[in-house]
């Protein structure tokens, strides 16, 4: 217990911001020491602003076809080189990224929250457990690609079904993945308290049980961040993804395929920011893990 | 500070009002086979009777597995009884709707056994404390904080832990967090379920010592349930000690230890390790485990254990006699 | 006088962690002889536990240092070498846990445990090590020791459970017997028939024991000597009859007052022992106990104790034990 000065004069709500103040602290201690997330967050910071800044600052379209200079190397005046249509890939490889990222992170955001609703009714209710996870079961009996490619057939190659494939592949797992640690909450004697003072299951739910699934929760967000990335290069790449001439990172890496022996260039930076999004998360993942268990919680100062 | 039981008792026993009456409680597990099929029930509690009278408190004592803990979550509703009534204000509260006792609900209170599972880790204590009576929507914010603040003093918590996560709390200090929680709507009867059993002796003794002064300054009625004759001596007027979800004495606490009766009793008695290595109580070892619930035995359930079984006790199931004034056994041996 | 079996002599151990070296044993010293029961007791976190494993070494050995000398047979097993070690555990010196579910294995038979532990330490054929293993299971008293080698820990209630795990550590005759809280999970009617059990044993087999506990009515039981502990550090060593009746430390004299008794006036309140034990990584500058002790003064506060011998059979860490 950080600070043992007897307070008794002061205001109690000052003890509370200063409590907020030292326990803040703590965690930013925490997380500068925690090299896994350290790093995972660099990363993905540097690919934001990597992406925004060029957005903001660059004058070329990803669109302008020049046919004179196709197949250009990397040089000064296009840094990334140029595609088959002359196009400039490094505008391209910015836009695709603002494609990709802004899709998986919809798509991430969407599933994180029907999976959080579904995996905390599916712990309490065990009615609905059945239905549910039934039908969880029933979308991961399927490949992700495929159920992906076969939703995006049907509704058509466009940005906005890419997240909806996603979100649909994605939900069973983050579904089971609150649902596990929901039913583990549920056995605690404190929600068995609740029940004894008469709580409604609304405020079990939501006020208790679901706060205590949130370590799980963040870290299979990050991940499900990361595979949702690269289930979109998938899909793009495979031609039901975004679809041509709009770029993303995967429908750039299809095009550069054709002529990977002539243009290292159209493969290389596609693929470097796709690795390097998908480790950034994953690290970040793992660091936050570290971060959020409650077995290194315990008051080290 | 706090009286001499005796005169409490007597004062008591003469305008003697039950606060509960629990008869024929029961409460079976259904056991099912894989397809669902019903197999059989663990009778977890099998017919047990017993009053609880205003500001006193009524141990019930039995090894892992008697049903002790389960009669305790049964009156609080917590799990649905198969069986048997429980009379509070002339109401049967097994038999009113969710809603209707919902309105009682904060006149019954648990105090739990387990410190590092009864409160929600990602909750400050103070938030704890308020829950009950932001459910039971009693007072304004401001009320409920001071109320609170209050309770935690009251259980010798400083008022600046308030804003504190429990991790940051020992176990016999998180145990008095969990009373102090249990009084906040101001209930009449605590289930306290084992809530020294987990703690060191040093802060066993502590918590024992609050529960009686909080008995006193709430005018409480508690159910105390535990394994440990010695802890419930201390804190019970009577005493029910259950074995295989039946009970099998009950007395008021000095005549049980005085002259306990019922075999099992003395078993447990004479079981007790002293801290005195000069006193080398004759023990009455008694053999094996206890049965399993799903197939108790016939007769009296003790019988498989007993070292004065007869033939008698093997068909015929004894019923509760009274010897005393107050003082009730089960064993055929009384007749 | 005769020879000790086990003797600890100044031992610390201590673990690096997160937030720096916390020593959980601190200059541990006791003595035990064969055909002995030696009693350790103390309350959660006075390194107890710590101490036992210490012995047969079984801590996590990158975060793990140990200090001083546990000499088995006068020989200092802390200098052993990794596989010198294994010969001795469960061969010379066995332990019994708290937990018997999660100590053994569920997935293998109770036969199959034992006559592993027979294996492993001596050359003998199956049906010899089966043979052996099902009279040692007869030894610790369990009924129909022949349909219990067959079954798996689920199968059996804990009181068996613990037995057998007995008989697992016993198998091979080990000289010294370390049980941490035997039969703190149990009932205690059950209690009463482990501890009848392993008294039996050890006078059968001439074991010494050194029996982790926190329950002093165990130690009054079945203990010969009884070292009481407190915040890492031993605070008094003495036989048991003038521990219990001639206290000379206030943590010993605080902790036997406030056990909740079955005779006696009960109307009175508990005696308490006020405040609660200090964590490991803020001890006190003092006598450990000062801050909770009703007669420290200055000195406590200020001047560890040493451990003075108050006669040949009593030692005690206190400055004051001859004025309380």
């Amino acid at each position: 217990m950080g600070v043992n000065v007897p307070i008794e004069n002061r205001d109690i709500l000052q003890t509370k911001t200063q409590l907020k103040k030292e326990r803040f602290r703590l965690f930013v201690r925490r997380f500068l020491n925690n090299r896994l997330a350290l790093i995972g967050s660099s990363i993905m910071i540097f690919l934001l602003l990597f992406v925004s800044f060029s957005l903001l600052f660059m004058n070329s379209s990803p669109l302008e076809i020049d046919p004179a200079n196709r197949l250009h190397a990397p040089s000064s005046e296009h840094w990334f080189g140029t595609d088959t249509f002359g196009r400039d890939l490094f505008s391209r490889v910015v836009h695709g990224g603002f494609v990709s990222l802004a899709v998986g992170f919809s798509a991430t955001i969407i599933t994180a929250i029907i999976g959080m609703i579904i995996g905390l009714y599916a712990s309490y209710y065990k009615f609905l457990d059945h239905i549910l996870m039934r039908i969880c079961d029933g979308l991961l009996a399927f490949p992700d690609v495929l159920l992906a490619i076969a939703i995006t057939a049907v509704l058509g190659p466009r940005p906005i079904n890419v997240v909806i494939a996603i979100t649909v592949v994605k939900i069973p797992t983050m579904a089971r993945i609150v649902r596990s640690s929901a039913l583990v909450i549920k056995e605690q004697t404190y929600i068995e308290a609740l029940k004894a003072q008469g709580a409604s299951s609304w405020r079990t739910l939501w006020m208790h049980i679901a706060p205590n699934t949130l370590s799980p929760y963040i870290v299979q967000i990050t991940n499900v961040f990361a595979s949702a990335i690269i289930l979109e290069a998938g899909l793009s790449f495979l031609g039901a993804g975004v679809p041509a001439p709009e770029p993303s990172w995967g429908n750039i890496l299809y095009d550069g395929k054709v002529v990977i022996f002539n243009a290292w260039w159209m493969t290389f930076f596609p693929g470097v920011f796709i690795v390097l999004s998908v480790l950034g998360l994953n690290l970040f993942g793992d660091g936050l893990r570290d971060l959020l268990d409650p077995h290194t919680n315990k008051a080290n100062k | 500070m706090l009286q001499p039981y005796t005169d409490v008792e007597n004062k008591k026993q003469e305008h003697a009002k039950p606060l509960l009456q629990v008869r024929n409680l029961k409460k079976y597990f259904p056991i099912t086979s894989s397809l669902g099929r019903h197999v059989g029930d663990v009778k977890s509690v099998d017919g047990v009777d017993f009053d609880l009278y205003e500001q006193q408190t009524v141990g019930l004592v039995g090894e892992s597995g008697c049903g002790k803990s389960t009669t305790g979550r049964a009156i609080l509703r917590l799990t649905d009884p198969t069986e048997g009534e429980a009379i509070y204000n002339g109401r049967d509260i097994f038999k009113l709707k969710e809603k209707e006792f919902h309105k009682i609900r904060k006149d019954f209170q648990m105090v739990f056994q387990d410190p590092h599972s009864s409160l929600n880790p990602k909750k400050r204590i103070g938030e704890a404390i308020i829950e009950p009576m932001k459910i039971h929507q009693i007072g304004t914010k401001r009320d409920q904080m001071d109320r609170a603040m209050e309770l935690l003093l009251k259980v010798g918590i400083r008022k600046d832990q308030f804003y504190r996560y429990p991790h940051e709390f020992s176990g016999g200090q998180r145990q008095r967090i969990g009373l102090a929680r249990a009084l906040a709507v101001n209930p009449k009867i605590v289930v306290c379920d084992e809530p020294v059993s987990a703690l060191d002796v040093s802060i066993q003794s502590q918590v024992i010592n609050l529960l009686k002064e909080i008995q006193e300054n709430f005018q409480l009625t508690y159910l105390f349930i535990s394994h440990d004759l010695s802890v419930v001596r201390h804190m019970a007027d009577q005493i029910c000690v259950m074995y295989l979800g039946k009970i099998v004495e009950r007395a008021p606490t000095d005549e049980l230890f005085g002259h306990p009766n019922h075999p099992y009793t003395r078993a447990l008695l004479s079981a007790i390790p002293l801290p005195n290595p000069k006193i080398k109580n004759e023990r009455i070892v008694i053999k094996g485990d206890v049965p399993s619930p799903i197939h108790p035995p016939s007769g009296c359930v003790f019988h498989t254990r007993c070292p004065f079984v007869m033939e008698r006790c093997k068909q015929q199931v004894p019923s509760m006699k009274e010897l005393t004034a107050g003082h009730y056994a089960a064993c055929h041996l009384n007749d | 006088m005769q020879e000790s079996l086990l003797e600890v002599k100044n031992l610390k151990t201590s673990f690096s962690t997160e937030s720096g070296v916390v020593t959980a044993v601190d200059g541990v010293t006791f003595t035990v002889h064969a055909g002995e029961t030696l009693g350790v007791v103390g309350e959660s976190g006075c390194g107890k536990s710590v101490t036992a494993e210490s012995i047969l070494q079984l801590l996590n050995e990158r975060t793990t240092k140990y200090e001083g000398e546990i000499n088995y047979k006068g020989k200092n097993i802390l200098t052993l070498n990794k596989k010198q070690m294994q010969q001795i555990r469960g061969n010379e010196i066995a332990m019994i846990f708290q937990d018997a579910m999660t100590s053994l294995n569920p997935v293998f038979t109770i036969g199959d445990q034992i006559t592993e532990a027979i294996t492993a330490h001596m050359k003998m054929g199956r049906k010899e090590a089966n043979k052996k293993a099902i009279d040692m299971l007869s030894l610790t008293g369990i009924s129909s020791p022949e349909m219990r080698f067959h079954e798996y820990p689920y199968e059996i209630s804990g009181g068996m459970r613990q037995r057998a795990m007995i008989a697992m550590a016993l198998v091979c005759r080990p000289n010294l017997l370390i049980a941490d809280e035997p039969t703190t999970a149990l009932d205690v009617t059950i209690q009463a028939q482990i501890l009848e059990v392993i008294n039996n044993i050890k006078n059968e087999l001439n074991m010494g024991i050194v029996m982790i506990t926190h329950d002093l009515g165990v130690i009054a039981e079945v203990c010969t000597h009884v070292v009481v502990m407190y915040l890492g550090q031993v605070i008094e060593d003495a036989d048991v009859e003038s521990l219990f009746s001639n206290p000379a430390h206030p943590y010993t004299k605080g902790l036997l007052q406030c056990i909740p008794q079955i005779d006696g006036d009960r109307s009175r309140q508990l005696y308490t022992i006020e405040g609660i034990v200090p964590s490991l990584d803020n001890v006190p500058k003092g006598c450990r106990f000062s801050q909770r002790c009703p007669h420290s003064d200055a000195k406590c506060l200020n001047e560890p104790p040493l451990l003075e011998e108050i006669n040949d059979k009593h030692k005690v860490r206190c400055w004051h034990y001859d004025k309380i």
